[in-house]
């Protein structure tokens, strides 16, 4: 059967792959090579070694960004999952309108990260004009809308996943439990939360990495202000390619800087978590 | 006396549990009282939007909370507006095509790549099977320069071209997740099928694509909601002087304009906003399922 099925490789693989080399492989390649050379445009490219980091390293404002986005990272995953866990333990109690609940927390997820953000910055503007303040004044100001921002798009999101993840908790366990005398909380840390293990490694990813990359609701939000100092990573690579002539290099370097940053917490945070699963 | 005993410990349960199950009602009662009012909250962001797109310009920096009066309320001026002078309506029907035509060639090439991949070992569908999932943890940022560039060059930058873009970007996820399920059909049938004389295309069409219909609702909403969403990849590949998804329409607006034009960025997110919770309500349950086992496979 497979010799049957290996002439087909034109027509079951090419069209995905063609566009995989286009929309991915070359790009990725090239953009590998670009980091090491100066350029404006793609045919004036002068290979300059690894200057192009150097000049990464050495923005303040590179570094800045760093901190901020691990910082907001850090905070937002802490709040979005520990809400989100007690609203799946409270919507799993046989609540009445249960249903309704999940679906208005789900909502907000389907809308776009730039239309979610303008919603919030008007929202923000309105109440923070009242006290004489402004987003675009104060960098924990935006740090404190965009954390506001994100728990309001990803807990319905995360409350999914935990709720699957709770319904699939045999029932006999957790009676066993109670039969022993285990009182609400043990039941909570002895038994339930490490039943959930694989959906806490599933959503602590999500979170870190998705928001580590966050983009459009930073732009639509804060885009920055005051002068740059609430730019995450992704947008401060974003200014350093369109906003700045001669240092689309330096742009690259930093976007292979941020690529490698990505991999790392995502192969950290898989082995902590991993690791502490337990077998079903 | 014995029975006496056992009648009073029998009453005295019944007491204990008739008090535990008006507590747990109470509690009932307070847990659906306090969700209401967080809901309300929840969607009270969205209601304001709603509620400014009817008031005149001038009212909604006045006091964004209030609901319009005989004096500020606008009709649809606002509406008109955004749908006249920024193309709001052309730019939701580019978007509508852009989504609709990704989602589906993304569908089809993807998980017949996918069902080769897993039915012919060798060195090179390892590769590709290696590089989509390694696509997957690439951030978007990476590429986006060189990306933009090729498909300039390619002239990749219409609403045509972008479909390919998506295909190629967007492939990563897809084929992983189909891999995931084609991995679980048992080869029998495929065999018995083209024992009958069935031409690969013919079992993969006839046999293997029912039985995936699951994966394909859940990948496709998948897709369908980061496409339509997506703002950067539209933004730098497409001629924006001709062609303008919604987002791209709203950062518009908003971002490149001197004076904020209020009443029409509410009208637009209003319209931006309306259609999707509409269709999510509409077709919630495959979307919630759709997402929690794209999410657990992911």
């Amino acid at each position: 059967m497979e010799k049957a099925i290996k002439r087909y490789f034109p027509i079951f693989v090419i069209p995905t792959f063609a566009a995989f080399i286009i929309g991915f492989v070359a790009p990725f390649i090239m953009g590998l090579w670009l980091s090491f050379c100066e350029f404006t445009t793609v045919t004036d490219a002068k290979f300059v070694g690894i200057s192009n980091y150097i000049k990464a390293f050495a923005d303040a404002m590179f570094r800045h960004a760093f901190v901020y986005t691990s910082l907001f990272t850090i905070v937002s995953l802490v709040i979005v999952n520990v809400i989100a866990f007690a609203i799946a333990l409270a919507l799993t109690q046989k609540l009445k309108g249960t249903n309704i609940f999940r679906t208005v927390f789900f909502m907000p997820n389907l809308i776009g990260g730039i239309v979610l953000g303008y919603i919030w910055q008007l929202i923000f503007s309105a109440i923070l004009s009242k006290y004489n303040m402004a987003l675009a004044l104060n960098e924990w100001l935006g740090f404190a809308g965009l954390v506001i921002l994100v728990a309001w798009q990803q807990i319905g999101y995360m409350m999914i996943i935990y709720i699957a993840g709770l319904q699939a908790i045999p029932m006999d366990v957790i009676e066993a439990a109670q039969i022993d005398g285990a009182n609400a909380w043990q039941r909570l840390f002895s038994v339930t939360i490490p039943m959930m293990m694989p959906s806490i490694t599933i959503c602590t990813f999500l979170s870190l990495t998705g928001n580590f990359k966050l983009f459009d609701q930073n732009l639509a939000l804060t885009k920055g202000e005051p002068s740059h100092l609430s730019e995450m990573l992704a947008l401060n690579i974003y200014d350093t390619f369109y906003g700045r002539t001669g240092w689309e290099g330096v742009g690259q370097a930093k976007a292979v800087v941020f690529f490698a940053i990505v991999v790392a917490i995502g192969l950290l945070q898989l082995r902590i978590t991993r690791s502490r699963e337990v077998q079903q | 006396m014995d029975n006496v005993k056992k009648i009073n410990t029998d009453s005295n349960n019944r007491a204990v549990k008739t008090s535990g199950n008006t507590k747990k009602k109470v509690l009932g009662i307070i847990g659906t009282v306090f969700f209401t009012i967080v809901s309300l909250f929840y969607i009270a962001p969205i209601v304001v939007v709603f509620v400014n797109s009817f008031k005149k310009k001038a009212f909604i920096n006045l006091d964004i909370f209030s609901f319009p009066d005989s004096k500020s309320f606008a009709g649809n001026a606002n509406y008109i507006e955004a749908v006249n002078k920024y193309g709001f309506l052309k730019s939701v029907g580019w978007t509508v095509f852009i989504t609709v035509c990704s989602v589906f060639v993304i569908l089809l090439c993807t998980s017949m790549c996918a069902w080769f991949l897993m039915r012919v070992k060798n060195k090179v569908t390892k590769t590709i099977y290696f590089l989509c999932i390694f696509s997957m943890v690439v951030p978007f940022q990476m590429v986006m320069f060189t990306l933009a560039l090729i498909a300039d060059r390619m002239k990749l930058n219409t609403p045509w071209g972008l479909i390919i873009v998506y295909l190629g970007f967007g492939a990563g996820l897809a084929v992983f997740m189909f891999c995931g399920f084609v991995k679980s059909i048992p080869v029998e049938i495929e065999e018995a099928a083209m024992i009958d004389g069935c031409t690969p295309l013919q079992t993969f069409f006839l046999v293997v694509l029912p039985i995936m219909k699951p994966t394909y609702i859940s990948v496709g909403i998948l897709e369908t909601m980061w496409i339509w969403n997506d703002f950067l990849l539209p933004y730098l590949v497409l001629d924006i002087n001709k062609y303008r998804t919604v987002s791209i329409v709203v950062q518009y607006m908003k971002g490149s304009y001197g004076k904020v034009d209020m009443g029409a960025i509410m009208s637009a997110l209003t319209m931006a906003v309306i259609p999707v919770i509409i269709l999510y309500l509409a077709c919630q349950k495959h979307i919630i399922k759709g997402v929690a086992s794209g999410a657990v496979k992911g």
